[in-house]
């Protein structure tokens, strides 16, 4: 019998990571667009950095931090009440370092595609960098916060190794549906593995699919009649 | 590298005058405080934009001033209408709104978006866009460039008209002579980052050579 509850939990896990990272990435992304600081490259690079690291890497160094054992870990103890290893707050948090990248990629990409003239032109007509932003440059670069949007919630939905390694696939808190296929498969249960495994993969190509949809929507309505 | 001083008078049309890469637009754009400089000052009706020496530099959103690009600048997703309450800093006066499509002529456009117009009148939109806030200097760059002669004539009457109108000072970047000519109070004459020559357009170009060589048919 399937039990709904992981891909429920996968759902409600990359849903939130998206709508906070929405808030992060796009002053982020902003400023490394349009930042000249040359240390910006660092923090591009560090960035980046969840694109290319071993999911586990990234996974056993967040563990080392989570944990009550060691300084951050133990601040958030005492000090908040909290703990992030083994619950669903901790994937959260790991999820929000995850798929960054994923966001801040597109966006980026949207905001160097327009021409550097539309910023000048708001600025002589005596707007802020934050109305500038938020009415002008953001419309302008829907199609790029959309799929930055979409591969961020894909991304996390298919998240395995740091899950694996804070989450401690706990039931209703940590086992997402990527750790639910796992854990079928090593108890041989490999029709329900297969349930999970069928949604997850239908789930993605529906994401990829509206994706690519959205980009050519938008690309063939922008030409003139 | 710029090398430059000059004055002007308030509500007059300037042109500058120069070969590609003698620096007009780079100049425009200090002035409006799109661009830096090493070493600069600028002061405009008493009140002082750029004083490197005392660290002053007005950021361009201070500054009053309207620019027109040379790609027009519009904003794609805003119709024309939109462009200009966007431009007002009360974007409730319609009156001034209404004003400037009855000026530009672009009151048939006004719910159109900019992906819609022609060249001519994507350039008259952004004149209006950028005389909205009534500048303290209007900046042209390179406004007609991108018309053909026609359209030109046309685009010159709705700048004159302008500035006439709301009694701008208007500092007008061009390569076009007759342009120059049938616009400017005065012309700086721009040449490798340096002022050549300043004065009446008139005087200025008719002290200059002209060579006609024509050829008999074999």
């Amino acid at each position: 019998m399937i039990d709904w509850q992981p891909l429920w939990l996968s759902l409600r896990l990359a849903g939130i990571t998206t709508l906070l990272l929405f808030f992060i990435a796009v002053p982020l992304s902003y400023w490394l667009a349009h930042s000249r600081q040359r240390w910006k490259v660092a923090v591009e690079a560090l960035v980046s950095l969840p694109m290319v690291l071993p999911p586990t890497v990234l996974g056993f160094y967040l563990l080392l931090a989570f944990s009550p054992s060691h300084a951050f870990g133990r601040f958030l103890d005492h000090y908040l009440d909290t703990r992030l290893v083994f619950t669903f707050p901790g994937l959260v948090v790991a999820s929000l370092l995850y798929s960054l990248p994923f966001m801040t990629g597109p966006i980026i990409a949207g905001f160097r595609g327009l021409s550097p003239n539309l910023r000048a032109a708001s600025r002589t007509l005596g707007k802020s960098d934050r109305t500038t932003l938020i009415r002008i440059l953001l419309p302008n670069i829907r199609p790029s916060l959309i799929t930055g949007a979409v591969l961020c919630f894909a991304h996390t939905i298919g998240e395995f190794g740091v899950v694996m390694m804070i989450g401690g696939s706990i039931p209703g808190q940590t086992r997402v549906a990527s750790v639910a296929i796992y854990d079928e498969v090593q108890s041989i249960n490999y029709s329900l593995a297969n349930h999970y495994a069928i949604a997850l993969l239908s789930f993605s190509f529906a994401i990829l699919l509206l994706v690519y949809l959205v980009n050519h929507h938008f690309s063939t309505s922008s030409t003139l009649p | 590298m710029l090398d430059i001083g000059f004055q002007w008078q308030k509500g007059r049309l300037l042109a500058i005058y120069g070969p590609s890469g003698a620096g007009k637009t780079t100049l425009l754009r200090i002035l409006a405080g799109l661009t830096t400089t090493d070493s600069g000052f600028i002061e405009v009706e008493g009140e002082t934009w750029l004083d490197t020496s005392r660290r002053i530099n007005l950021p361009t959103r201070r500054r009053s001033i309207g620019f027109v690009f040379q790609d027009f600048a519009l904003f794609p997703h805003l119709t024309v209408r939109q462009q200009l309450e966007f431009a007002l800093p009360d974007p409730k006066n319609k009156a001034i709104v209404a004003e400037l499509l009855s000026l530009m002529e672009l009151e048939e456009l006004h719910n159109l978006r900019p992906a819609l117009l022609s060249g001519g009148q994507q350039q008259r939109v952004a004149l209006a866009r950028a005389i909205a806030r009534r500048p303290g200097l209007l900046l042209l760059d390179e406004p007609l460039s991108a018309l053909d002669d026609e359209m030109r004539n046309k685009l010159q009457d709705y700048i004159l008209s302008a500035h006439r109108h709301y009694q701008l000072t208007t500092l007008l970047v061009s390569h076009h002579l007759p342009e120059v000519l049938r616009l400017a109070d005065e012309t700086i004459l721009l040449e490798n980052g340096k002022i050549t020559a300043q004065g009446d357009p008139a005087i200025l170009f008719a002290g200059r050579t002209i060579t006609i060589t024509i050829s008999k048919n074999p």
